[in-house]
């Protein structure tokens, strides 16, 4: 019944989809966690000008599907041709690459600054107090103390985050973007073997997941030596 | 015993000589459309059947003079109700497909709803306009020569088309080389692109480009170049009748033929579907 020549047939051509896919999906990862840093630490702030905005748009874009954040910034904003044109930025908005990739930024960087906003709080206030008893700055006491062990608190966290991202790029075919799960639901249209074409597409989603996973591990390893090896200098001077 | 067994089938054979004698002149015929595929027929307000077929069936009636009785029946259960003789003739805008003439039979196509592009009005091919010309996929060179017409006006443009379908089969067969080709899922949606500026030209079924085109947001668009037809699109829509009903069939085939002929066709089609749907012979 199930026709494993079928599967070499379609494999190269949903491959064919996997640049996309990948490009798609680095693009608002790298750009939405830029984004996220920088909400996260604007949210330190006390001012409620600065936090509400931000609360906000948080809300929406945690609160909302992303199917439908992705249909409104392309459909949505399509009605508003003239108006971004006189702003000028209709070339950007024209094309379904760039809509696909603001909706998925801004997905990304409201859960993203979500998760980092935690970390940053949970990093232990008397270590702030000791950085800034030894005379760092407050840019200082952020770059080698806060940040460095909120990125390692926020890695687990993130890397779901990141996975999340890899299968959110599959909504992008509804804006015509041929990417793995668009090039298989056109397979399925030729062919009528829903199956086995999207066995195959989900393969290709798991091995790159996959991948992910093993690299993310790896960096998590990496970034937690200090609970291996506990140096041996620091007993002694302990004792 | 011999003679009285040649004499048993003969009378067998007479009776169904007979019979067949007896079907070949229909009187009176009812005919079942869908009256819910609005303008190719539908109910209006008041109960009434109404629509592009329902006005070429009462005009076909005329021709081979003889009475009729339009009804409306659900599309799921239409060829079922055929066969156990609840009516004799569907005309609901079927295509003609394989699939069905497995099981009933049909008139030659009494409709061709040609696809074609839809694009701005100011733009190259737009300029070009409407044009009435149908063409056979069948006939290759000629249909070639209209593709290669249409080809520099398209070139770098970029091409609106439901996915999963044979206007999609047909520009990714002929457009992809010079054109973008997007995919979508509904006709909806390719509309509301085009009306954003997004894509440059739509290629579908010209009636229905033509139903779009008739809203305002659309009045800047305009159907433009021949319509195409035949090969993948199939063969168009027919009377569907049950497969013994062969006197049946060719009255129906001439009342088409005589209906084509004097320009019928073409008026009813201009009349409720905007666009010319006769079939190229």
């Amino acid at each position: 019944m199930i026709d494993f020549s079928f599967f070499l047939e379609i494999l190269p051509k949903l491959l064919a989809g996997l640049p996309l896919t990948m490009e798609l999906a680095l693009t608002s990862i790298v750009a939405g966690f830029v984004l996220a840093v920088t909400l996260a630490l604007a949210q330190q702030s006390e001012s409620p000008f600065v936090v509400l905005p931000i609360r906000g748009f948080v809300a929406v874009f945690r609160g909302t599907p992303l199917l439908v954040q992705i249909f409104l910034t392309y459909y949505g904003l399509g009605q508003f041709r003239h108006q971004l044109s006189a702003i000028g930025l209709w070339a950007v908005f024209r094309e379904p690459y760039w809509c696909a990739i603001i909706a998925l930024t801004l997905n990304t960087t409201a859960y993203g600054s979500e998760i980092l906003r935690g970390a940053i709080q949970s990093v232990p206030r008397g270590l702030v107090e000791a950085a800034r008893s030894v005379g760092l700055s407050t840019y200082l006491t952020y770059r080698h103390v806060i940040l460095p062990l909120a990125f390692r608190q926020a890695l687990p966290s993130y890397g779901n985050e990141i996975i999340l991202m890899i299968k959110g790029t599959s909504l992008a075919s509804i804006v015509t973007l041929m990417e793995v799960t668009g090039i298989a639901q056109g397979l399925i249209a030729q062919t009528y073997r829903a199956f086995e074409v999207f066995i195959c597409a989900g393969a290709i989603y798991l091995t790159l997941n996959f991948a992910i996973i093993r690299a993310l591990a790896a960096l998590e390893y990496w970034m937690s030596r200090h609970l291996r090896h506990r140096p041996s200098t620091m007993s002694d001077a302990a004792s | 015993m011999k003679i009285s067994r040649i004499a048993a089938i003969a009378s067998v054979l007479f009776g169904l000589v007979q019979a067949a004698v007896a079907q070949e002149t229909p009187k009176a015929i009812t005919i079942a459309t869908e009256g819910a595929y609005a303008p190719w027929n539908f109910t209006t307000a008041d109960g009434k059947l109404d629509g592009f077929e329902v006005d070429l069936a009462n005009d076909l009636c005329g021709r081979m003079k003889i009475e009729c009785k339009i009804v409306a029946q659900d599309w799921d259960g239409m060829i079922p109700a055929l066969t156990v003789g609840k009516f004799d003739v569907i005309m609901a805008s079927m295509f003609i497909t394989e699939k069905r003439l497995k099981i009933i039979e049909f008139t030659q196509p009494y409709a061709v709803d040609p696809s074609g592009f839809a694009v701005a009005k100011d733009s190259e091919l737009g300029k070009l306009g409407i044009s009435n010309e149908r063409f056979k996929l069948e006939n290759e060179a000629s249909a070639q020569a209209a593709i290669d017409k249409l080809k520099p006006l398209l070139k770098g443009k970029i091409i609106g088309v439901q996915a999963a379908t044979a206007n999609l089969e047909f520009v990714k067969k002929y457009f992809s080389d010079v054109a973008e080709i997007r995919e979508y899922k509904t006709t909806e949606q390719h509309d509301l692109d085009l009306a954003a500026g997004r894509i440059d030209a739509l290629f579908a079924q010209q009636t229905a480009l033509a139903a779009t085109l008739s809203k305002p947001e659309f009045s800047d668009y305009t159907l433009a170049g021949p319509g195409f037809v035949g090969g993948l699109f199939g063969l168009g829509s027919g009377a569907g009748i049950r497969k013994e009903d062969t006197k049946l069939k060719d009255m129906l085939n001439g009342a088409i033929d005589a209906a084509t002929a004097d320009g019928t066709i073409k008026t009813l089609s201009l009349k409720w579907l905007k666009s010319d749907v006769t079939p190229v012979k």
